[in-house]
């Protein structure tokens, strides 16, 4: 599966990508919102940071959605802002998932795969 | 024709007329539709100022004065113009006090003083006698001269007393007592209007005017071609020429023709019967608006035919003969008998007008302020155990008029020769004049006392006297002549007509000048000396604050004490009879919304308040108080209470001031208030925007040492480069923790100022190189240039060395973070203080973000993958401020930015 991970700290990028090739997935990297934007018709799921340049997570999340093949992949929110606000706010911009930072790597995988197989 | 009983037959017809329209207008007035509820009729009443001495004096004074006649006119069509100030304010005083008469009015001023109104009333009687006796004088005169027709023979004055019976003018004193009496005391209500009086007088005013005017008509018309004719032939004339200029060659012409205006401005003002007509009998205030501009137009017809007539009149009569008869002679020696028949009903018009409204005036106040405050005193007479003293009232005010008018019979007789018409006119003009100062001083003067106003009529009284009346005995031989040719007891100084050496000028001036002196003089003087009592202080307050206060309000507040309703009926029905008590308490019920005499009344201060004005309506304000005060338990004021109650309105005044004040004050409380709640409900959110960014900036680092922690963990078989690396991400995110962690807990020690300052004195050059000496090893890694430009003794700075060093150290890692390849670190002393420069040449900053960059957490948007904690410049400038200095940064984006900041030395 192509996954995209949109984050803006290289070195969380980095274990991502780790660990994700490690699962046998194919990882696109994306350093902003617009990058994200670009990149994510071409992946099976996104693991998207909110607090990005240029556009946040949240914009960008609605932006897929708002598309007319948006429906289509799965999105994950990375944030590290945890407050119910926050996971209520991330779900509303069309997120299936929402994840805290830090997080658990098992646990990451695990519901990625979930996602992926429904 | 012109026989006496046709004259007789005549003049009865014309009284008899006079009589039905009092009657029917009475009638009207019942039937609550009052005939004279106009402006019209009103300034027609007011037109009894014009008397037989208008009608037949003026002429005369023409003929000796020629335009000298005229003060008597001007002064009250100046009066009038101030009258709107004036006369508006006395007519609302009387209006809320029920005021009776003009010495009611006096005696209500100055704390309801018994004395005070009697003296005025002794004053206004004494003072009006001679007027009276004018009238009667006029019309014996006038009847004499006509009675003689064809003949034109004047009355000689012939000094002896005719046996009364024998005499016409005792016979037309007693006619016009009985008249007077039927119009004036009528009715049976003693406190009301007469309103068939007033009807009357303005149908007079009527017929005195047309009257004058046809004679006018007839001779400047009839006997002459029009006025320029008649001016002609008197300039024509040596004897008459000199009368057009009348102030040429006259010792003090001026001040006669100034205090003549300002007698008959007083006059128009206090004569009893203008008091009368203008405030007692006025309906409506507001039918003083016509009056205004109505009253001088009367005043302009009835003199304008004045000079033809006095000229015509001394062209005719080339002999001399009594010029004040001219008006009658005139037409009878045309043989006019039509006309001179008019004139003579015209004359009778004036003199009846005058005599009934002067006597009804004169009767009430002595009835009010003279009889009845001494038999209220009389326990003997037990008027107290009396049901209905409606009859008493009316019995003492029909007493009075038949006095008052055989008074002015015997003054007729005694000194009424010895004046023309005009001069005894103005002696009581004098007379009443001597009521200005206590009347206005009333009214616009709150310091004005009782003993003031009593020492000021005395004192003016006593000059009047001694000035006017006692020279007008003299000549008539009554007093030894020699009291004015020497006088009294040879006393130079003393002659009752040159007083104190003022002489050369007309006796009336003279007079006016001493007693005006002594009435202000001692009003005012005593007044300033003696202190006002309780009663005064509020009579003084409610009078000249009349149009401060609410309607019906007035002097209730100044009452406390007990009272029963019955005992304030009782007293009411006595004075009243039943019929007005009723009335009077069912209207004050209905201001209440209640029924009389079903609901029950609450006998508070506002009902006895209203009570004494009902009663002050009937037996004037002094007595109403005695009698208010006989069935009523009250508590006396102090002066201070009154004082305090008087105080509250203007305190009320003063507090709603303060609040207002309060108010906007509390605004502005809540204003700073909601300012700083939005301040706080702004920090609040910044502070749970800093725990959030805070928050967020630690899970960051702590999301990578996480994740590699564990995938080391999970994954043995990772090795060699890769595990040193994500070793050395683990080491990097941990420091990043640590240095994030120590700037957070010095960004709480400076904001809350517990954080440790070594101040002392810092060479900024040892510091800099220091910094970058420190640094070397990052600037080598990243192959960057440092170029520092640091002149030899720059002054030290007062700083902490540390601190100083922290701050270098963040604006070089910056740099070093941004730049490409070269930085430059400058040092240049300025005025007050040094200055350092950190210049980078990286991609620069937008000007939008410099000043956001000092901000907590706040980086410019394109440099937010340089990861910082975001505290570091803001650390920075709180430590240059704190040492007096400023931060800022100069930077254009793809020119560099150059970081400066300046401390003092």
């Amino acid at each position: 599966m192509r996954i995209l991970v949109a984050d803006d700290e290289p070195h969380v990028v980095t274990a991502l990508e780790f660990l994700l090739q490690r699962a046998g997935h194919q990882v696109l990297v994306a350093r902003d919102g617009v990058e994200a934007l670009a990149l994510a018709p071409s992946s099976d799921l996104v693991l998207l940071d909110v607090m990005m340049p240029v556009l946040n997570g949240h914009e960008v999340c609605r932006e897929i959605r708002r598309r007319p093949e948006g429906g289509r992949v799965r999105i994950v929110m990375l944030s590290a802002k945890g407050g119910q606000a926050d996971i209520e706010k991330g779900l509303q911009a069309g997120a299936d998932l929402y994840v805290t930072k830090p997080f658990s790597n098992q646990e990451l995988l695990g519901r990625i795969e979930g996602l992926l197989s429904r | 024709m012109l026989q006496g009983p046709v004259i007789i037959l005549t003049a009865f017809a014309y009284l008899g007329l006079l009589f039905a329209i009092a009657y029917y207008a009475d009638k009207r007035a019942d039937a609550g539709r009052p005939v004279i509820a106009s402006a019209y009729v009103y300034s027609l009443s007011l037109a009894v100022y014009a008397t037989a001495w208008t009608f037949y004096g003026s002429v005369g004074r023409a003929a000796s004065d020629g335009v000298g006649f005229l003060p008597i006119y001007i002064g009250p069509t100046l009066m009038i113009a101030l009258w709107w100030i004036v006369m508006r304010k006395i007519l609302r005083i009387s209006k809320q006090n029920r005021i009776t008469s003009l010495a009611d009015f006096v005696a209500s001023r100055y704390g309801k003083s018994a004395a005070l109104g009697g003296l005025v009333t002794v004053i206004a009687v004494i003072g009006i006698l001679p007027y009276i006796s004018l009238q009667l004088k006029a019309i014996s005169n006038s009847y004499a001269l006509l009675g003689n027709y064809p003949a034109i023979t004047m009355p000689e004055p012939d000094g002896t007393l005719h046996i009364f019976f024998n005499d016409t003018p005792f016979w037309i004193a007693l006619i016009l007592a009985a008249f007077t009496i039927a119009f004036g005391t009528r009715h049976l209500d003693a406190a009301e209007h007469h309103q068939g009086m007033v009807a009357a007088i303005a149908f007079e005013s009527l017929v005195k005017l047309l009257a004058f005017l046809a004679v006018g008509v007839f001779v400047t018309f009839g006997l002459y071609n029009g006025f320029g004719d008649v001016f002609a032939r008197a300039a024509a004339e040596p004897r008459l020429a000199g009368m057009l200029t009348p102030l040429e060659g006259v010792a003090g012409g001026y001040a006669n023709w100034v205090w003549l205006t300002i007698l008959s401005m007083m006059a128009i003002m206090f004569l009893p019967r203008q008091f009368q007509v203008t405030v007692i009998e006025n309906l409506d205030e507001r039918h003083l608006n016509k009056a205004i501009w109505l009253f001088p137009l009367y005043m302009l017809a009835i003199n304008i035919f004045v000079l033809p007539i006095a000229f015509g009149g001394l062209l005719r009569f080339p002999e001399g003969a009594d010029a004040d008869s001219f008006v009658l002679a005139l037409p009878m020696a045309e043989k006019q008998e039509l006309l001179a028949l008019l004139v003579f009903i015209g004359g009778l018009s004036a003199a009846t007008g005058m005599v009934i409204v002067e006597t009804i005036a004169l009767s009430t106040m002595v009835c009010n302020d003279l009889v009845m405050p001494v038999l209220l005193r009389m326990r003997r007479l037990r008027l107290d155990a009396k049901r209905d003293l409606t009859g008493l009232l009316l019995g003492i005010r029909r007493g009075a008029i038949v006095m008052i008018l055989l008074l002015g019979y015997l003054y007729f007789k005694l000194a009424g020769e010895a004046y023309a018409l005009v001069s005894i006119g103005l002696v009581s003009f004098a007379a009443v004049a001597q009521f200005a100062p206590a009347v206005l001083g009333g009214i616009f003067w709150k310091g004005g006392t009782r003993r003031g106003a009593i020492a000021g009529l005395l004192a003016g009284f006593a000059i009047w006297a001694y000035t006017l009346l006692l020279p007008a005995f003299a000549r008539s031989g009554w007093l030894p002549i020699g009291l004015l040719e020497q006088g009294p007891f040879g006393l130079e100084l003393l002659k009752p007509q040159a007083l104190f050496g003022l002489s050369g000028l007309e006796q009336i001036t003279h007079a006016m000048i001493w007693s005006m002196i002594a009435n202000i003089g001692a009003y005012v003087g005593v007044s300033l000396s003696a202190s006002p009592s309780a009663e005064e202080h509020r009579q003084a307050s409610l009078f000249v604050d009349v149009f401060r206060q609410n309607p019906g309000e007035g002097g209730a507040r100044f009452w406390r004490g007990t009272a029963s309703v019955p005992d304030l009926y009782n007293v009411l029905a006595r004075f009243l009879g039943t019929a007005g008590a009723d009335e009077s308490f069912r209207g004050h019920a209905a201001a209440r919304g209640l029924r009389w005499p079903q609901d029950p009344l609450e006998a508070d201060a506002a009902l006895v308040h209203h009570a004494e004005v009902q009663l002050a309506g009937a037996i004037g304000a002094a007595s109403a108080r005695v009698m208010i005060a006989s069935v009523v338990k009250e508590e006396a004021l102090s002066v201070e209470e009154v004082r305090a109650i008087l105080d509250e309105a203007s305190q009320v005044v003063v507090y709603s001031h303060r609040l207002e004040q309060k108010s906007r004050e509390l605004e502005a409380a809540t204003a700073e208030l909601r300012e700083a709640n939005e301040r706080l409900t702004e920090l609040d959110r910044l502070k749970d925007d800093f725990v959030s960014t805070i928050t967020h900036e630690l899970r960051t680092p702590l999301t990578s040492i996480r994740a590699f922690t564990q995938i080391l963990l999970d994954n043995p078989d990772v090795e060699g480069d890769q595990r040193a690396r994500f070793l050395g991400i683990i080491t990097k995110e941990t420091e990043r923790l640590t240095r994030l962690i120590n700037q957070v807990l010095d960004l709480s020690r400076i904001e809350s100022g517990r954080a440790e300052w070594h101040e002392s004195s810092v060479d900024m050059r040892e510091v800099v190189a220091d910094t970058v000496t420190g640094m070397s090893q990052v600037f080598e890694e990243r192959n960057i240039r440092v170029e520092m430009r640091l002149p030899e003794g720059v002054r030290a700075v007062k700083a902490d060395v540390d601190r100083m060093i922290q701050v270098m150290l963040n604006l070089l890692s910056n740099a070093a973070k941004f730049c490409r390849g070269h930085i430059e670190i400058a040092l240049t002393e300025q005025a007050g203080g040094l200055r350092v420069d950190v210049r980078d040449n990286g991609p620069g900053i937008d000007p939008a973000d410099h000043a956001v960059v000092f901000d907590k957490f706040r980086q410019a948007r394109d440099q937010a993958d340089a990861k910082g904690s975001g505290l570091g410049l803001h650390i920075s400038r709180q430590i240059v401020e704190h040492f007096g200095g400023r931060m800022w940064v100069e930077s254009a984006p793809g020119r560099g930015a150059c970081f400066s900041f300046t401390l003092p030395t």
